[in-house]
């Protein structure tokens, strides 16, 4: 419980905090592909009698960095190519995990929808070095990937090493998908992304203050959402996801009765247009 | 600043750009010296963006040269020195950012990508802020202003790297007279610091007093070349006006700037 309850924690700082780049430049779905991506690498290192979560990050780092080449391509036949990596990654990671020794559909569902009781001390330790690192990552080039994904072209004429930088996130993208996979699993990655950077944002002004917002809300709903499912018998990760959603959901009603007030406060005695009836 | 340079900030020499094999640019030589602005015109679709992105390396060249600031511009490193104002802001606009922090990242050409935001990166947005007239707007997302004051938040981010040339992409279509005039202030007082300018324009306006030398393009070459032109509504008959009193931007660009006689002068000699 503990181990889950740090793998979690872990996962929800880092996962926004990658994810606001990735939101940024309205790629909110790319962590959802390299999931179905890893999936062929879980199967790969299952067949091979090997780590899955060692072979998960070379596999879908090498498909993050195929994504990231057809992108700077930017050619139009690229939203193809992302669709035929992402299916062939699907199906070839269920084929593998079926060929396997150990090919139960228990197996193949802890990868899909994360499982944190299984986590052992090893995957912590895993979980907790590369979150750490991704999370030094994505602080300390905040500006630089700030700059690369909020124009390129500029950071580029800046003579900012750009393609380093992208190649930088998409290997990111996929250790952050490779260790979140043990908590939400790969179907839900994406979510623990993407969805405390909306709700952050709903609220915020700045990039910076999304991102902190943005990991203040990650870290508490993995936080929460392990403590939940254990309290209540759920699947840690979708209850995790849940939670951050329901965050989303409270903070845009909540920003949205704010405004609605404020507009009260700057109109006070606004008189209500009698009702006119246009054409008897 | 840049007097000390032998030769000119920005040097073309025969330069030839395309498309996918479709070639848009022939033969295009220019040269700006330190100190001067100047302005390229030409109808829409004439290759303007296209010439001043080859410059900036953001499109390959087919054939020709470059040079920035005396350096073959394959092998220029000194990007802090020029500062690019493009058209429009990215479209990487997902998340929210303040004014502030995209004008921040004009300081990265001189800082460099590890070393954190400092007190002088600080004073440099303040004041790149205040010379475009936005420092009360440090804090406001950037989606908030107007396409004017997002115009000229972009040229703060190119003026808080201080460089030494600026590239601007028609910084004032579609900006109303008050932002014009406080961007033509903000370029002038750039001039004024010994700055070279490099931009492309549609109409002059306010910009009009500041240009040195403006360069027509047309056909892929260099139809015109010397003082900027008058604006056709100044000499034209005078029912012109008010038979196109709106006349889309497309057209003004092809009657104020297509080549006249003086110009064919110019391409009979070329
Ligand atoms: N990325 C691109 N790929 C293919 N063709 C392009 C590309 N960018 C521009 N072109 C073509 O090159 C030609 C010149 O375009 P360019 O944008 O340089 O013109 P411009 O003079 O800047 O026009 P405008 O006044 O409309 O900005 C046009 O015919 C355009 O269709
Ligand atoms: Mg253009």
């Amino acid at each position: 419980m503990i181990r889950a309850l740090i793998g979690a924690l872990v996962i929800g700082l880092a996962a926004p905090a990658l994810g606001i780049y990735l939101v940024q430049r309205r790629l909110s779905l790319i962590g959802d592909g390299i999931g179905h991506v890893a999936l062929t690498g879980v199967g790969v290192g299952l067949l091979l009698h090997h780590s899955p979560v060692i072979s998960a990050v070379i596999v879908s780092a090498i498909g993050a960095v195929g994504i990231e080449l057809i992108r700077q391509r930017g050619r139009t036949s690229g939203d193809l190519a992302l669709a035929l990596l992402f299916y062939g990654g699907i199906a070839g990671g269920v084929v593998l995990v079926g060929l396997s020794d150990d090919s139960s559909n228990a197996n193949l569902m802890q990868y899909l929808f994360g499982s944190l009781i299984t986590t052992s001390p090893q995957d912590v330790v895993v979980i907790a070095v590369l979150g750490v690192a991704v999370l030094t990552a994505m602080t300390v080039f905040r500006p630089a990937l700030f700059a690369v994904c909020n124009d390129e072209e500029y950071a580029k004429v800046s003579g900012l090493p750009v393609r380093t930088l992208n190649l930088l996130m998409a290997v990111t993208t996929a250790v952050t998908v490779t260790i979140a996979m043990r908590t939400v699993g790969l179907l839900l990655v994406s979510a623990l992304m993407v969805v405390p950077v909306a709700a952050a944002q709903q609220v915020t002004r700045g990039f910076r203050s999304t991102m902190a917002l943005g990991m203040v809300i990650g870290l508490g709903a993995a936080g929460a959402g392990v403590a939940v499912s254990a309290e209540i018998d759920t699947a840690p990760g979708a209850t995790t996801v849940i939670l951050a959603l329901a965050v989303f959901v409270a903070i845009a009603l909540g920003s949205g009765v704010v405004r609605a007030l404020r507009r009260r406060a700057h109109h006070p005695r606004e008189v209500e247009p009698p009702d006119v009836v246009l054409q008897g | 600043m840049t007097a000390a340079d032998p030769k000119g900030v920005v040097d073309v020499r025969h330069l030839a750009v395309g498309y996918d094999g479709r070639e848009i640019l022939h033969d295009i030589s220019l040269s700006t010296q330190p100190g001067e602005v100047v302005a390229i015109l030409g109808a829409n679709g004439s290759g303007k963006s296209t010439l001043i992105r080859t410059i900036l390396g953001l499109v390959p060249a087919a054939r020709g040269e470059i040079d920035l600031f005396g350096t073959a511009q394959r092998t220029f490193r000194d990007w802090a020195r020029v500062g690019y104002v493009p058209q429009r802001l990215g479209a990487g606009s997902g998340v929210p950012a303040t004014v502030g922090e995209v004008v921040a990242s004009g300081r990265l050409a001189r800082r460099g990508i590890f070393r954190p935001s400092g007190t002088a990166d600080k004073a440099a947005v303040v004041a790149a802020l205040q010379d475009v007239g936005l420092l009360d707007r440090i804090g406001d997302p950037v989606s908030t202003l107007s396409g004017g004051q997002q115009q000229r938040t972009l040229i703060a981010r190119a003026l808080a790297g201080h460089p030494d040339l600026l590239v601007l992409d028609e910084p004032t279509a579609g900006v109303d007279a008050a932002s014009q005039e406080a961007f033509a202030a903000a370029l002038g007082r750039f001039a004024a610091g010994g700055g070279t300018i490099l931009l492309v324009a549609h109409e002059l306006g306010p910009l009009r007093p500041l240009i040195d030398r403006a360069v027509v393009v047309h056909e892929g070459r260099i139809a015109y070349e010397g003082a900027p032109p008058e604006p056709a509504g100044h000499h034209a008959d005078p029912d012109h006006d008010h038979v196109h009193p709106h006349a889309a931007l497309e057209k003004a660009g092809i009657c104020e700037w297509a080549p006249t006689d003086r110009m064919t002068n110019r391409m009979t000699a070329n």
